[in-house]
């Protein structure tokens, strides 16, 4: 058999061409061939199969088969999944394996998918280029001395490289549709509250959103649809109606106004991506589209807000993770700086487990979340942060009374080189710079495969919608797709 | 030299919820370690709060009996601090914008004072923290049943004026809260905790000088606190007459209660300020409280102390310090008294034959009213034979204890214990005549103004119901007992 698209094999495990056991197998065998990508951790062949094989007895029983059945799906190894390993790429929880399965998890499981190992990530979320991990970084598939984006770079290689063909990803600035654009995937962050929290370990609560990353956007209308909903153990999901997406997904939106934001557009932008933006919107002009030039004003703040927002959360939620209960525990704990004498052991010992827990990018925004709400400065960054965040959505209602639909670049350069920027977090900050608003406004982005650079890089196109539009979004996106073939491209590994 | 004692009080009382705050997770007490948990209440990595609205009803519920002022739009936040009994590393609670604001609770009187009213400042509702249990061999072993249960804070203004009162106002807040049914304030189980702040408020040549506040912490029951509070201002004074600080001199510390040597003593203190980073709590969304939904709480709130010890007086005619002793027991007293009296129409007299024979007699077996075994339509039947002449109050005691001695019903009792008044008028008369022959030397006694009538009168009292077994009606004794006496008299 031969990789496919989820669709794809759907049918032929319901037609009985192959199955599910078949695509576990050729899936498994790519991936230990693929090793080299770095893209999956904690991969257990025999969960896998044995959750294939669970799949064809079921078909051979005759009983109803889910939406998703035998389907392998990589999983952010952020998601809890029962008895598994779930280690947010750190140290910090390389033991930890959570005793309940995440919302999405239990949904898939539902849905009949096979769980296809954890995919590699940046520790704890933070971060653009998956470098950032207790297990190394993952390589690109289209150029494996670069990054593959993050910090969802393993499910996004994992796709690209057809390690699976559809994985999970989670977004809080971008995680999502920077490592999808820059891996030539499609991937899809959801308003908040679209999709579950429950057993997505926490980075910054209020703007982290589970999402799907798939080849095209009939795979990722299907898992949407499967991810979506309200759920009792999320106070901040939200019962409004899950559209069937896949079913309106071919029928081009009543209107087609498509808006380029001015800000998108500025310095530091790559000639080749904006070029290839630039073309997609004359896809969008060629197929009847009106397009306009607006304006979000505030988001060159975004970044800035970001920052103090993200951080101010991550700084709480993982305080947890101080060697008492939850995380590793060192085992010296002795004094060794001056001053630590007088501390209590127990102090020590929270101190040092962190210390040794936890890497570099994460104790950086622990300490500037910390900093930020503190007691003195939570007024000049924390509640001034979050004045930004109304002006940001501000901005972004205000746009949406003029088009349907916001078009742009999903990052401002291609893949970088693995460690070109690992010295430099300002300029890894600002590969986010055109996916942050949509977290801080809690918004829907895409990001659909819009090109190829002159060396063979893949090119992001972002599509951001009003808040519960994913419909709008997949089926404006499936315009494009319909008139071009970027996402049939694949890397040509070996 | 004279002082004032300023106290605050800073209340902390579990809500009676079959599940967490923020967790379906069981809360029942006293169950083995870490038994009553969940993924939530254990604070597991990825999972997430969702607010029980029973527990923010009991809360609300709370707030309006107190007469508190409802945040029509509230929020939650979290504060952050580090300790191994937060299984997160921050507790859930609320900071700016708390569920209600103001109240006050009104300390009846009670024998050491007139009570008061003492306001509160607001009312918050948080998880509580695990506990640490304080193992063999320097260990701690962490215990987290308790995470997670949800808890009200109640802040008073530091209104009240003497270690008494502080007691009164937390038997008060007990006797409210149990009323109201939202939690069953057992400071023995640490259901209800009570942290006080005091000073004193010294006069100094017609100046007022306020000494250094301090919180007393570990006050494990109310008669503690009272203890506390007195040795605590006993402490400042003299602390004040020996170095004359002042509030301005030093800052707030924080004593611990030893109830045992009957002391405070110093706890350790944070070398710097805490700072909680306080922030709202974003993986819950605010709660709004509408008109309906308040309407429906309010109409949940029965009648509360205060309103019972007033209905007491007016529609029974109690004393305010009877009304007092039946409110201030529990509900159970003042319902099983409630029944009584309506049972009968005897006001004052039930409330005697409550107050007297049926509390002391549920104190002797150390049960409480809902135990006992007469229950009040018994009593009421018993008290209205008494009414009726049937037996005398006497009589009627014995009857009772009888009856909760051996379990038997009250005709059984009386049959067996040949119960029943004597309301004969020539029998009794006989047996004053006879009680006047057998004791000529009471009668000279009286002619001889060697004693008063009343002795006199009382002693053959005693002699004519000896004579008929405690059978006669004591009034018509008193009565024919008069009208010869007067007789001798002449």
């Amino acid at each position: 058999m031969t990789a496919a698209t989820a669709t794809g094999l759907l049918a032929q495990i319901h037609a009985g061409a192959v199955t599910a056991v078949e695509v576990a197998r050729f899936y498994l065998d790519r991936a230990e061939k693929l090793g080299r990508l770095n893209a999956l951790v904690n991969l257990d062949p025999e969960a896998v199969l044995a959750q294939a094989k669970a799949v064809d007895e079921k078909r051979k029983a005759g009983q109803p088969l889910g939406p998703l059945a035998g389907i392998p799906v990589a999983i952010k190894d952020v998601l809890c999944v029962e008895g598994e390993p779930t280690t947010c790429g750190s140290r910090m929880l390389k033991n930890f394996r959570p005793p309940y399965d995440a919302t999405v998890i239990a949904k898939l499981k539902a849905a009949d998918a096979v769980l296809f190992g954890k995919a590699n990530m940046d520790e704890f979320a933070m971060g653009s280029s998956t470098e950032n991990s207790a297990y190394g970084p993952t390589r690109n598939p289209w150029d494996e001395d670069r990054i593959p984006g993050g910090s969802s770079g393993g499910s996004a290689a994992a796709v690209a490289a057809d390690l699976a063909p559809l994985s999970l990803g989670t977004d809080t600035g971008g995680s999502i549709r920077q490592p999808a654009g820059l891996c030539g995937v499609v991937g899809l962050k959801p308003t908040y509250g679209r999709v579950s929290r429950y057993g997505l370990i926490a980075f910054a609560s209020s703007l982290d959103q589970v999402g799907p990353f798939a080849h095209d956007l009939a795979d990722t209308a299907l898992l949407l649809k499967v991810l979506s909903g309200r759920d009792p153990h999320d106070s901040t999901s939200v019962d409004t109606p899950v559209p069937d997406y896949s079913a309106t997904l071919d029928t081009p939106p009543k209107t087609l106004r498509v808006g380029l934001v001015r800000e998108f557009f500025g310095d530091g932008l790559d000639p080749e991506i904006e070029a290839a933006i630039r073309e997609a919107v004359r896809v969008y002009e060629a197929a009847g589209a009106t397009v306009k030039e607006v304006s979000l004003p505030h988001s060159k703040y975004g970044i800035p807000a970001y920052y103090v927002v993200a951080t101010a959360e991550c700084s709480s939620n993982l305080a947890r993770y101080d060697g008492t209960i939850y995380g590793h525990r060192a085992e010296d704990f002795s004094p060794k700086y001056p001053g630590e004498e007088g501390l209590p052991p127990l102090v020590r010992m929270m101190m040092a487990s962190r210390a040794e827990g936890f890497g570099a990018e994460v104790k950086r925004r622990i300490m500037l979340g910390t900093f930020a709400l503190s007691a003195g400065y939570a007024d000049q960054y924390y509640n001034q942060a979050l004045k930004v965040r109304r002006l940001i959505r501000n901005d972004f209602d205000a746009a949406f009374k003029e088009v349907d639909v916001l078009l742009g670049p999903t990052s401002p350069t291609p893949a970088f080189k693995l460690g070109e920027k690992t010295s430099d977090p300002l300029s890894m900050y600002l590969s986010d710079i055109y996916t942050i608003t949509a977290n801080l406004a809690g918004i829907p982005g895409l990001s659909v495969p819009c090109g190829l650079t002159k060396s063979g890089l893949p090119i992001g196109m972002q599509l951001l919608a009003p808040a519960f539009a994913e419909e709008t979004l997949l089926r404006t996106a499936r315009v494009f797709e319909r008139a071009t073939d970027w996402h049939t491209r694949r890397p040509a590994l070996v | 030299m004279d002082y004032t004692i300023v106290i605050g009080l800073e209340v902390h009382v579990q809500l009676l919820t079959e599940s967490k705050m923020f967790s379906s997770c069981g809360t029942e007490f006293g169950l083995p370690p870490n038994t009553q948990t969940d993924p939530v209440s254990l604070g597991l990595p990825g999972t997430l709060p969702v607010m029980n609205r029973k527990a923010f009803e009991l809360a609300l519920k709370t707030a309006v009996a107190l007469g508190a002022e409802i945040t029509r739009f509230t929020k939650w936040d979290r504060k952050n601090y580090y300790y191994p009994d937060l299984p997160k590393n921050y507790q859930i609670s609320q900071y700016d914008l708390p569920f209600s604001t103001g109240g006050w609770l009104d300390i009846p009187a009670h024998k050491d004072g007139p009570g008061g009213r003492c306001r509160l400042t607001r009312v918050h509702l948080e998880e509580d923290t695990g506990k640490l249990i304080h193992a063999a061999g320097g260990f701690s072993e962490v215990d987290l049943n308790r995470a997670g249960i949800p808890l009200l804070e109640i802040v008073g203004e530091p209104e009240i004026r003497s270690p008494e009162d502080a007691r009164s106002c937390l038997e008060e807040l007990r006797l409210t809260l149990r009323y109201l049914g939202v939690s069953d304030c057992e400071m023995q189980e640490g259901s209800l905790r009570c942290d006080a702040n005091v000073n004193l408020h010294i006069d100094v040549d017609g100046k007022t000088v306020a000494t250094p506040i301090v919180e007393i912490k570990n006050l494990n029951s109310f008669s503690a606190v009272e203890r506390a509070l007195k040795y605590e201002a006993e402490r400042q004074f003299a602390k004040w007459k020996e170095d004359g600080k002042t509030i301005k001199d030093a800052p707030k510390t924080t004593r611990g209660w030893d109830d045992e040597a009957r002391v405070t003593k110093p706890q350790r203190e944070k070398e710097t300020a805490a700072d909680y980073r306080y922030f709202p709590e974003p993986d819950l969304v605010p709660v709004v409280v509408d008109d309906a939904w308040l309407e429906r709480v309010r109409a949940s709130i029965g009648e509360l102390p205060g309103q019972r010890r007033k209905r007491f007086e007016t529609e029974y005619g109690l004393s305010p310090y009877d009304a007092n002793v039946l409110v201030e027991q529990g509900q159970d007293v003042a319902d099983y008294y409630d029944a009584v009296a309506k049972a009968t129409g005897e006001y004052k007299t039930a409330s005697n034959w409550v107050q007297q024979d049926v509390l002391r007699a549920a104190k002797e077996r150390k049960i409480g009213l809902a135990e006992f075994p007469i229950k009040p339509d018994a009593l009421a039947d018993l008290i209205n034979r008494v009414s009726r002449k049937e037996l005398n109050t006497n009589q009627g005691r014995e009857v009772l204890a009888k009856m909760i001695e051996t379990g038997e019903p009250v005709e059984k009792v009386i049959a067996e214990g040949g119960y029943g008044m004597v309301s004969d008028r020539g029998a009794i008369a006989a047996a004053v005549e006879a009680a006047l022959a057998a004791n000529p030397k009471a009668i000279d006694d009286l002619k001889g103004g060697k004693k008063k009538p009343e002795a006199v009168k009382g002693f053959l009292r005693g002699q004519v119901m000896k004579q008929t077994g405690g059978k006669a009606d004591p009034a018509l004794v008193g009565e024919l007992l008069d009208v010869k006496l007067a007789e001798l008299a002449q």
